[in-house]
């Protein structure tokens, strides 16, 4: 599936680690197409952390989200013992445990079968870009790229690694990007399951617009063309990862309403504080010194 | 330090196989993508001489010695074209390095950075511009404090008279500079009480100031001096090719690290006094794969991830 070319630019909404908030991802649909969105990305972890999982499954494919298939999903669709996490922090390791375990009871069949069908990437081609979608990162849907942990030469490794201009990814919960060396982005696209440990209550997703002149690899082929450096045409001389902008898109919705079917569905009240206040309470262990010293816990 | 010490009895080539091939009979790991790089800036030179030292530094031990600031330079420079996600600064005691924080302001202008240390030598002359280094780059600097247990009784025996007192009085420094300390803690108890030292931990910590503190314990490796302070492993404590299917090297540091020392780059930080455990003289050199032959491998394997920064033993509250 690759979206037309267009000279003014495409725009397509990616979002990520749902974690069942059914209602931040309804919110976050209808405000990607009032954008303008032509496309949307759903990167993955559609249960852990809220209610009712399987509400959140129609709204996706209603809406014509293309999914890919991250670590939760993978753990329900295979009926395996954890969500692959990897946390070893007792405190994480119980409340990871109760939502997994209330995640896999409340999820239908039918739905695991669905998970277990998803690819775990999705490469698409647009104006020029080429963009690789994945979980967390293209190596290994578990893997955890944090801002502060990961270098940028490390991103153009994995950038050229597997021949692509962007790379987009998920799996921390919090939004970030980076430009690479060659002009390509690497962008965290955030999450709409809970808050970004920044103390407000929205969630996040991210708005990308390729547009026309230039993607990294169309510059290349125009270089090759050209054959010489004093040869090359306006394009040529664009800003590197000039016609590609990133916009990380607040999503406020009914968080009072979600805390309340939480409660109903006895879920920790540990998760209901962080909907409420926007602060983490579980699932620090993996939080790195400058990410953990942004935020209260 | 006697290299001597350590056992290479793990070597599995059983003898009905035809001795005249070099064919390794350990399972191989390939260095996947060098993910860390290490440095081991203090060599083997440390101010303390903990009984279960897995390379049995010692002031008195040098065995390896510090790298220079151009050494480090040098090898930093390298590691861009590797692509290197992170690094880690290890010694000995990295402290004693009198151009620490220098070579910590030349990392974090790349990646990540993350220091092993005693905690027992942090002098505000290091700590400054290391914490100044922190705050001008977009990248984490870790400080993994050695801390082997939440009392004088459990830590002083393991790392020394009065240790317990001086680290946790660095692991306060380090909160007053804005550094948010991982106490890294072996495995030096009964592991039946894991909770119960845990939750002591937090105690502790907590009344120094520490609300949320960050806790790895790792298990020790049965090489070096821990030998004698508890046992070294048995001749069954070993890596098979069996034990390998189904399992995912990238839980091994050797299929993602390596580490330079004043010797050479080594495979990993714990194996360096193992003559095997020297690839080459360049992180280039060091690409070739490591064959798991050493004993203290074992561990790894059971754990994964020892040397990382997060997990390791973990026990579930119920």
């Amino acid at each position: 599936m690759s979206p037309e070319r267009t000279a003014a630019g495409v725009r397509l909404a990616f979002f990520g680690g749902v974690y069942s908030n059914h209602l931040a991802l309804e919110a976050a649909l209808t405000d990607a197409r009032a954008r303008g969105a032509q496309d949307l990305y759903c990167l993955g972890d559609m249960g852990a952390f809220g209610p009712h999982p399987d509400r959140v499954f129609p709204l996706l494919i209603d809406a014509g989200v293309r999914v890919i298939r991250g670590n939760y999903d993978d753990s329900i669709a295979r009926g395996l013992d954890d969500c692959q996490c990897g946390y070893t922090d007792p405190r994480d390791n119980h409340f990871a445990r109760l939502s997994y375990r209330y995640t896999y009871r409340n999820t239908d069949e039918r739905w695991r079968e669905w998970m277990a069908s998803l690819p775990d990437r999705e490469r698409l081609e647009v104006n020029g870009w080429r963009l690789l979608l994945c979980h967390g990162s293209p190596r290994r849907m578990n893997e955890f790229l944090w801002e502060s942990t990961t270098s940028t030469q490390f991103l153009d490794y994995l950038a050229a690694e597997h021949e692509t201009d962007v790379i987009l990814g998920t799996h921390t919960g919090l939004h970030w990007e980076r430009a690479l060396t060659g002009g390509g982005r690497f962008v965290n696209v955030g999450a709409l399951g809970r808050p970004a440990n920044d103390g407000r209550t929205e969630v996040w997703y991210t708005m990308l617009t390729l547009s026309e002149p230039a993607g990294p690899r169309k510059r290349a082929r125009q270089e090759e063309r050209a054959g010489q450096e004093e040869r090359a045409g306006p394009e040529e001389r664009a800003e590197p990862g000039a016609g590609l902008e990133v916009e990380f898109i607040p999503v406020a919705y009914d968080h009072e309403r979600l805390a309340s079917e939480m409660r109903e569905e006895e879920l920790p009240e540990e998760f209901v504080e962080t909907i409420l206040t926007g602060w983490w309470t579980t699932c620090l262990e993996v939080l790195p010194a400058k990410e953990r010293q942004r935020g209260k816990l | 330090m006697t290299g001597s010490a350590l056992p290479i009895a793990g070597r599995s080539r059983p003898a009905i196989d035809a001795p005249d091939t070099n064919e390794p009979t350990a399972p191989m790991v390939r260095l996947d993508h060098l993910d860390a790089l290490w440095f081991q800036v203090a060599g083997t030179i440390c101010n303390l001489r903990c009984t279960h030292c897995f390379i049995s530094c010692a002031p008195e031990n040098h065995s390896f010695w510090f790298l220079s600031l151009d050494d480090v330079l040098g090898c930093l420079e390298e590691s861009k074209r590797w692509g290197v996600k992170e690094y880690y600064v290890t010694g000995g005691e990295p402290f004693m390095h009198v151009d620490l924080p220098r070579m910590l302001e030349a990392m974090l202008e790349l990646g990540p950075a993350t220091v092993l240390t005693n905690g027992t030598l942090l002098p505000d002359r290091a700590l400054r511009p290391i914490a100044e280094a922190s705050e001008r780059s977009p990248y984490s600097l870790e400080l993994r404090v050695s801390i082997d247990g939440p009392s004088p009784e459990l830590n002083d025996p393991v790392r020394g008279e009065g240790t317990f007192d001086r680290a946790m009085d660095g692991v306060r420094r380090l909160l007053d500079y804005g550094f948010l300390p991982i106490i890294t803690a072996t495995q030096v108890w009964d592991p039946d009480r894991d909770e119960e030292v845990r939750r002591a931990f937090v105690r502790r910590l907590q009344a120094l100031g520490y609300s949320n503190p960050r806790l790895k314990v790792l298990p020790s490796l049965r090489i070096g001096r821990e030998i004698a302070r508890d046992r070294g492993y048995t001749a069954e404590e070993r890596i098979t090719e069996e034990m390998m299917c189904g399992f995912d090297t990238g839980q091994l540091l050797c299929s993602s690290s390596r580490i330079v020392t004043s010797r050479g780059v080594h495979v990993c930080p714990i194996l360096i006094d193992a003559p095997e455990s020297r690839l080459g003289d360049s992180i280039g050199d060091a690409e070739r794969p490591f064959e798991l032959s050493h004993q203290a491998c074992y561990t790894c394997w059971l754990y994964g991830a020892i040397c990382s920064n997060y997990g390791v033993i973990g026990q579930d509250v119920t």
